[in-house]
């Protein structure tokens, strides 16, 4: 494969920005129409009331936490991993960042709309905002719920900043391209840039100052949401090992979707000559770690669990080890650690297709990880007269897979919009390090040295 | 001194005829949800008479233990609400302030004795019992929390009372609706802080005990736990 020119680069990879093919609008379309399928449902849940979901007593929680803990987690793709690959000057991370970067700000708006939408009387949330008000009363600081709301909406802002700063110079360089209304829109997203020394300079300082402010940030976000749940008495909630669990957790899956959708890019975009196999090979032994790292959580809490044989928590153990709920527990050991473990562990497998195979079971198990936190112990808490079950309604079934659908939306809008590989990045990468426009040619080679 | 309310049921006397529960409904307004979302779980019962049976027929044991609202002194469901709608009043009680709800449904996943109670839909009542609805209970609409108040609207009736007539409350004078109604008298209610009323003496008798003490909620109902239940297996 011969070596990328910075024209080449700058070519294939504002090409998506070109226009759309009519396999991309009808999958739009079809996406878009399973998102209006949710709105709606939400709406008939507003109009109705609560009750259409599949919620009871003592279940008050089920699909809409779930989902709303499954998408914070999945936010932990991309300011965390690119922030840490930035900091630890991975020259492999260049072709990956806004990928994931991307991935955080939908996923984190995704996951923050669950709340509302789980709300008894969702028009009343911005109650939470702490102003003076009529009322005359603050939010309750105490509560679990308000640091989830301050935590999530400073990782939200922190993410949009990490995300739209290093695209501004891409924006100039579409701007330099395009003319008419394009290049007025172009040119008011590119914040005045012209490549100026001094901008460079305060853009390298900004993204390291948010590199290292945003990672901080991150982990608090999933030890906060964890501790929705470890702030309250109900067995197996109540934990000191919620905090980290979530939060290896969270990067779990947030590596995972990150592969799924560098997978589908790859493809999709034909980019093919940018995101190389090592970058999946890379990734995919950092789901490794994560993997491990998870089974050994997992592992830790239910062995302490089993030994403590407390009689609040024993019931919701054994539920979900061999009772109603252990098919959902044992589907979420084999996705999250006895199918990708072994994958990503053998290098002939840990291939483009062996990762996003590993990825796409690491998802799927990740949301039953959530499911399973939840409902058994709800459901199995204390007084075994006041024991409950849960089913979710076709209401929580739309509105879930309306998110998933949402999610890729918002995707593919976005990949036509800006590119979705730092292109000046790239750039910097072939001048900073002559060795890198190797790795991005023949990466094998370079990995032989 | 403030009052400090507290209640005592001795599980000796309860023969499980849930007089409390309808009294209960009738007295607070608690709408009936309807045979299909009863099946759903869905009813809404601030106080409900668990049933618990040890032994095979005919050598059955039975046992029956109201569950109410324990107002307990350390009561989980009260930091977690964001918006103060459960709430620490200054007679003890565990408030529950419907209009700040916005029906997070944090409180009631809190509560290790799930007994807080959420409005799936709007209240309805079938025909006649839209009636006799109780106009000094408000009544609670589509997406808030609800629960056991120990009958505040009665307690609030009895203090004026007492204030306006320039006297103490007496011992026994404040009944909810529940205690009223029990034909066994069961359920004895009044002032923890007073010494002398007859809920502190049997809440510091050498039967009481708590429902859930271990996790450690400091609850305001103490229970007589029955004694042939745990006497001799020949009894």
């Amino acid at each position: 494969m011969a070596q990328k020119t910075p024209e080449q680069i700058t070519d294939d990879l504002l090409r998506p920005l070109s226009g759309i093919s009519g396999r991309y609008a009808l999958s739009a379309a079809f996406l878009a129409g399973i998102v209006v399928a949710a709105l709606a449902a939400f709406m008939w849940q507003v109009y109705a009331g609560l009750g259409v979901s599949g919620l009871r007593t003592p279940v008050f929680w089920g699909f809409y936490i779930t989902d709303f803990v499954f998408w914070i987690g999945l936010s932990h793709a991309g300011t965390l991993i690119s922030a840490i690959l930035r900091l630890a000057n991975a020259t492999w991370r260049r072709p990956v960042t806004r990928c994931a970067e991307v991935i955080t700000v939908f996923a984190l708006s995704i996951g923050a709309a669950f709340p509302v939408i789980h709300l008894g009387r969702p028009w009343l949330a911005f109650w939470l905002f702490p102003y003076p008000s009529e009322r005359g009363i603050w939010p309750n600081i105490r509560s679990p719920l308000l640091w989830d709301f301050f935590a999530i909406n400073t990782y939200l802002i922190s993410s949009v900043t990490f995300l739209v700063l290093p695209i501004v110079p891409d924006m100039a360089l579409v701007r330099d391209r395009a003319a008419g209304w394009k290049k007025r829109i172009y040119g008011a997203l590119a914040l005045g840039w012209t490549g100026t020394p001094k901008q460079w300079h305060r853009l390298e300082t900004a993204m390291h100052i948010m590199a290292v402010a945003v990672i901080p940030v991150a982990v608090s976000v999933h030890s906060i949401v964890s501790w929705d749940f470890a702030m309250a008495p109900v067995p197996m909630w109540h934990s000191t090992i919620f905090a980290p669990y979530f939060v290896c957790g969270a990067i779990f899956s947030g590596i995972a979707a990150l592969i799924l959708a560098m997978a589908l890019l790859r493809k999709f975009l034909h980019l093919e000559e940018y995101l190389l196999p090592i970058h999946f090979e890379n990734l995919g032994k950092l789901l490794l770690v994560m993997s491990l790292l998870w089974f050994y959580f997992v592992f830790a809490e239910r062995l302490t669990t089993w030994y403590g044989n407390g009689s609040g928590e024993m019931p919701v153990f054994w539920t979900t080890q061999h009772g109603s709920y252990s098919p959902l527990f044992w589907a979420m050991v084999f996705c999250n650690f006895l199918i990708p473990a072994p994958i990503l562990a053998i290098k002939q497998l840990r291939t483009i297709t062996g990762t996003a195979i590993a990825s796409f079971t690491v998802v799927v198990g990740m949301w039953l990880e959530r499911f399973l936190i939840i409902v058994p112990s709800l459901s199995h808490k204390y007084l075994t007269y006041s024991w409950g079950t849960y089913r979710p309604t076709w209401v929580e079934i739309t509105i879930t897979v309306g998110t998933f659908c949402a999610m890729a939306l918002l995707y593919m809008i976005f990949s036509k919009l800006v590119p979705i590989i730092s292109i000046w990045e790239l750039k910097a990468g072939l001048q900073q390090a002559p060795n890198h426009a190797r790795i991005i040619a023949e990466p094998d080679e370079v990995r032989a040295d | 001194m403030a009052h400090n309310w507290g209640m005592v049921i001795d599980l000796d006397r309860c023969t499980g005829c849930e007089a409390c529960v309808v009294a209960c409904h009738a007295e607070n307004n608690i709408s009936t949800v309807g045979q299909e979302q009863a099946a759903r779980s869905r009813a809404k019962h601030w106080i409900r008479v668990e049933r618990y049976y040890e032994g095979e027929f005919p050598d059955v044991k039975v046992k029956f233990q109201p569950v109410l609202c324990q107002q307990c002194d350390a009561a989980p469901c009260e930091p977690v609400c964001p918006t103060f709608a459960s709430y620490h009043t200054s007679e003890g009680l565990n408030g529950q302030i419907y209009n700040r709800c916005i029906g997070t449904r944090y409180c009631a996943n809190a509560c290790p004795y799930n007994v807080r109670f959420f409005n799936f839909y709007n209240p309805v009542w079938d025909k006649p019992l839209n009636l006799q609805l109780n106009p000094d209970v408000s009544v609670r609409s589509v997406g808030v929390m609800e629960k056991c108040t120990f009958c505040v609207q009665r307690i609030k009736a009895g203090e004026i009372q007492a204030a306006a007539e320039k006297r103490e409350l007496k011992d026994g004078e404040i009944k909810p609706a529940c205690v009223q109604s029990c034909p066994t008298n069961a359920m004895v209610w009044g002032d923890l802080n007073d010494p002398e009323s007859e809920a502190s003496r049997l809440a510091n008798s050498s039967r009481a005990t708590k429902l859930l003490a271990e996790v450690g909620t400091r609850p305001k109902v103490t229970y007589l736990p029955r004694d042939s239940w745990h006497g001799t297996e020949n009894a």
